[in-house]
């Protein structure tokens, strides 16, 4: 079980979080039909690191962005999302 | 025997073994008892039934598996070696029958020839049928304890922890190591799977001993550590999270606190492993025999239990260490009658055991053990190319020393070989782990290559593999470590080949003409030792993991004595029975009274979310496929929502309530999902958006009233002109606020009624007054099923079923134009608008009733065109009518099928029509 650090609440464990999906999972709104099949149907999964989107379920219920490597599990960075985290 | 090092003073305890009763002293565990009172004979192999001794004194031990306990506290495959005698324990032997000193499945230990490796793949082919009978036979003869049968009476526990160090292992390096770590001000948790600590000190004891281990226990814990005994580090995982396994009561026994194991999860900041090392056997024909003992093992019933275990002792060895144990047994009285050493010089620890007379033979590998079914009584050996025999009733033998490097290697590390000990030792590790003591500085060692008959010659005891079965999968062209192991099944047992992994994998290289690392090492998963599955579920067991949502009208349904349903995490009435009325009897009586009169049902579970803020229409346009932003203010609509792929997923309502607040509905088994997706649309897709969505399911209570007389109920309810089909009004019934949505599901002209919870029992009953007043009656979910399959409405879970467009559910006419919606995207696929999908239709049957379920077939014996997502009968003129998924289905109306289910043995005569089978022109919602 990971150790994930919640940009809101600090390091939790990963018991408390869950997975939804990879950044590269997600088509854009504005997505081309061709764009949208590759997204949807050709992904591909790499050794090495990754953008997922995770969320602080059982905690702050924040959805979260974290950089993990598929590999080792090292996790590099989270960030926040949502209206709070916008410039 | 009664060994002259056993303290007399000890407590004595009574315990069982297979019915006869024998007295132990408090401490010994029960192997230790056992061989005390003599009993060296204490189960039966896996697979070939030979009989089984005592091999090791821990947790390592293969053979002397017996089931502890009774009842629901039974624990079969409970090693002897690692349970602690108490009074009245209960131990029994497994794997035989009728009794342990005969067993009748003792025959296969004769057809052993026959019986080798992938026996059974190679025997039992055929039909399947064949292979369950045989499979009966096979279960009852092969296997080990039975599982108990009655539900556990003790409890499980699971707790956090946090440290800075965790220590694993209470060995001299381990105690010393948590020592330094506490006093230097760190937060230690020492962790030991003994019943005391000192570990290879309670056998040998040098400068530092037992009562150095206890002083350095105490300093530990002055120092602010933690020390757990009878605890098991048995998982590493990620980020330097420890799973520990502590047992609170030995197995089978009253746990005096109520609870018997608990399980840890530490995160620690460092993990230091003094995990020690396992003793190897040497390979040589009938090596599983009772009598013959790891040296190690045998060490410590001298030193720590004052049991002698045998009287002649042949040593056989390929190191120094074996020595000290020549020393302790003839210490205690015991005859060594040879030290049979596999190097062929004399060591230092040989040169000197050899001058203080004891009978040390080099170049000297063991080559059989005889004897008869308790006892061992002689020992054959190779001597310098010569065959050469002694009397004796045990062999203590050491091929030198597995390191524990389990946890090391599920904690993500790498292995280095370590040639002088023939072993594999710790490497690079990417978690925060390091290795310490035996484990990573094991004592050389001198290859030993078997000199014996490979077919008697057992290197993974618990599943009777021999030497002989690694050369036939060698023959048979499984080369791969890992392959071997699945068709030997070796160290697949509850010792995960802590015995066996390195004589498999030397003889492995051996065959292969390459060294042992070259040859590969199979991966140790998690757990160390076997975990109790009680353990695992902790307060979760027992009914306690999956939660019950109760409505708010709860109280008020169950004074009805409802039947109730299973929906989502709640239970919903299903229908209200009067008298004697069957389930079907009185779901059609309440859906004839909505079609002719009024009722009312719960629709609280449904999902309801409260969207507002200057982009609610555009937030709701994303997540809706149809236009809400033209909706004017105090009107509704029917509403879908896609996938990604352009799928549906659920569907619902949308209200305007005011000109920047919207209620959103959609399905009661969806509500979960329908609010992930929304937080996930809200904080990651389109945070830019000023809008708030808040989840309101369990926020409202909510009524739905149908029927012709719906209106007058209404009306009176609300004391004003009810609304319109598809408008909302704000509203007050006996002075609470309410919301009353005319919209409906049945067919009839209906309204929803939303109340605040905490409202929901006094509204339910002013509704309830004026709906019996009108000659109404309650329904429940079935009448409500009846209902919309004859209106031709979806369901999420039936008809919206995941793999069905819009179109394929002919709602594509209300798809928003302008697109933009989450699913545009992935639903303009040319795929999905090729022939040959599956489409929405009606069934009728000609004959007979309609299975639920069923495929739909053009001739019997031809392939499903499509199935019965639904199937009801026609409420007030009788027929059977369905909705189903068929391929093509739009253009085949009028043509006739088969409905066939064969798992019901159901068929019925249909004609496919358009699916909604009463007021088609939708005239009954309007006043």
């Amino acid at each position: 079980m990971m150790q994930i650090t919640c940009p809101h609440c600090g390091p939790r464990a990963q018991s408390e979080f869950i997975y939804e999906r990879t950044v590269d999972s997600v088509v854009p709104l504005d997505a081309a039909p061709e764009q949208a099949m590759a997204t949807l149907f050709a992904r591909t999964n790499p050794r090495g690191v990754d953008e997922e989107i995770w969320r602080h379920t059982y905690g702050c219920r924040a959805w979260l962005v974290m950089t993990r490597h598929r590999v080792t599990n090292e996790i590099s960075a989270t960030r926040a999302v949502g209206p709070e985290a916008l410039p | 025997m009664s060994g002259p090092m056993r303290d007399p003073k000890g407590a004595t305890v009574t315990f069982s073994f297979d019915g006869k009763t024998y007295q132990a002293r408090a401490g010994d565990t029960l192997a230790a008892a056992l061989l005390a009172n003599g009993v060296g004979h204490v189960g039966r192999s896996f697979k070939y039934h030979r009989p089984r001794g005592i091999m090791t004194a821990g947790i390592e031990e293969p053979n002397a598996l017996v089931t502890i306990g009774d009842g629901g506290r039974a624990e079969p495959n409970t090693r002897a070696t690692d349970v602690f005698v108490y009074d009245g324990l209960i131990a029994r032997s497994q794997n035989r029958w009728p009794n342990l000193s005969f067993d009748v499945g003792a025959v296969f230990s004769l057809a052993a020839p026959m019986l080798g490796a992938g026996f059974y793949y190679k025997t039992f082919f055929g039909s399947a049928k064949r292979w369950m009978f045989y499979e009966y036979f096979i279960r009852k003869a092969a296997g080990l304890g039975n599982a108990p049968t009655k539900s556990d009476p003790d409890r499980f526990s699971q707790r956090a922890a946090f440290c800075d160090v965790l220590v694993v292992g209470a060995g001299p390096a381990g105690l010393q190591a948590a020592l330094e770590q506490a006093e230097a001000g760190k937060r230690v948790i020492l962790v030991e799977q003994d019943s005391i600590l000192g570990a290879s000190l309670i056998r040998d004891p040098q400068e530092l001993d037992a009562a150095w281990a206890e002083g350095a226990a105490a300093r530990i814990r002055a120092a602010g550590g933690r020390i757990l005994t009878r605890t098991t580090a048995s998982g590493y995982w990620e980020h330097d999270l420890v799973t520990l396994t502590q047992r609170l009561s030995e197995p089978g026994e009253v746990p005096s606190s109520g609870v018997t194991q608990r399980l840890w999860h530490v995160r620690a900041g460092q993990v230091i492993l003094a995990t020690g090392s396992i003793e190897r056997p040497i390979a040589f024909a009938h090596n599983d025999r009772p009598g013959v003992m790891l040296s190690q093992a045998a060490r410590t019933y001298v030193r720590r239990f004052g049991i002698l275990p045998g009287k002649r002792i042949v040593v056989a060895t390929n190191n120094d260490d074996a020595y000290k144990t020549a020393q302790a047994l003839q210490d205690a009285g015991a005859e060594i009658v040879a030290i049979l050493d596999a190097r062929p010089q004399f060591s230092d620890a040989a040169a000197g055991a050899e001058s203080a007379g004891l009978p040390v033979w080099t170049n000297a590998i063991p080559s059989s053990a005889s004897g008869a079914r308790h006892c061992l009584s002689g020992v054959t050996a190779i001597v310098d190319g010569q065959s050469k025999s002694w009397k004796a009733d045990l062999i203590a033998v050491s091929g030198g020393f597995t390191p524990v490097v389990h946890l090391h290697m599920q904690a993500g590390g790498t292995l280095d070989w370590n040639d002088a000990a023939q072993a594999f030792v710790p490497a690079a590790s990417r978690q925060n782990v390091t290795t310490i003591g035996g484990a990573a500085n094991p004592d050389p060692v001198f290859p030993v290559t078997p000199v014996s008959n490979p077919k008697k010659s057992f290197i993974d005891f618990q599943n009777d593999v021999s030497l002989a079965d690694v050369d036939l999968a060698w023959a048979e062209g499984y080369r791969s470590v890992e392959h071997l192991k699945r068709y030997t099944t070796l160290g697949m047992a509850t010792d995960q080949g802590k015995l066996s992994n390195m004589a498999a994998l030397g003889r492995l290289a051996e065959k292969q003409g390459v060294s042992i690392p070259e040859a590969g090492l199979t991966t140790f998963r998690p757990p160390y030792t076997p975990v109790s599955m009680g353990l695992i579920a902790g307060a979760g067991a027992k009914n306690a993991g999956a939660h019950v949502r109760r409505l708010a009208l709860y109280d008020v349904h169950a004074a009805k004595n409802p039947i109730w349903q299973p929906l989502g995490y709640w239970f919903r009435p299903r229908a209200y029975p009067q008298g004697q009325e069957t389930l079907a009897q009185a779901a059609l009586r309440e859906a004839k009274e909505v079609r002719t009169g009024v009722g009312m049902t719960d629709v609280s579970t449904l999902a309801k979310f409260e969207v507002s803020g200057p982009d609610a229409a555009a937030f709701l346009e994303l997540i809706c496929a149809t236009t809400v932003g033209k909706l004017a203010v105090g009107r509704g609509r029917y509403t879908f929502m896609l996938r990604e792929d352009g799928i549906a997923f659920d569907d619902g309502t949308v209200w305007r309530l005011d000109e920047n607040r919207y209620l959103l509905t959609s399905s009661t088994g969806g509500a979960d999902r329908m609010a992930t997706h929304i937080s996930y649309v809200r904080q990651y897709l389109c945070p830019q958006l000023k809008v708030s969505a808040v989840n309101v399911q369990e926020h409202y209570a909510g009524i739905a009233i149908a029927g012709p007389k719906a209106k007058a109920v209404m009306d009176a309810l609300i004391k004003a002109d009810a609304p319109r089909h598809m408008s909302t009004v704000p509203a007050e019934i006996a002075g609470v606020p309410v919301i009353v949505l005319a919209a409906s599901y049945s067919g009839e002209r209906a309204f929803e009624v939303y109340v605040e919870a905490s409202h929901a029992a006094s509204i339910w009953a002013a509704c309830e007054a004026e709906v019996t007043a009108q000659g109404g009656c309650l329904y429940g979910l079935e009448a409500m099923e009846f209902l919309r399959i004859e209106k031709g409405h979806l369901v999420v879970g039936g008809e919206v079923d995941g793999r069905m467009t819009p179109m394929d559910l002919a709602l594509d006419k209300m798809l928003n134009k302008a697109g933009g919606y989450i699913g545009a995207t992935g639903l303009s696929r040319p795929a999905l608008a090729e022939p040959g999908r599956r489409q929405l239709v009606g069934l009728e049957a000609i004959s007979g009733d309609i299975p639920e379920g069923a495929m739909l077939i053009t001739h019997k014996g031809g392939s499903p065109h499509g199935h019965v997502s639904a199937a009801a009968f026609r409420i007030l003129e009788g027929g059977s009518v369905a909705l189903g998924q068929l391929k093509d289905g739009f253009s085949r109306h009028g043509e006739e099928l088969i409905a066939s289910s064969p798992t019901r043995g159901q068929e019925a005569r249909v004609r496919v029509v358009h699916p909604h089978f009463y007021d088609t022109a939708g005239e009954r919602y309007r006043d």
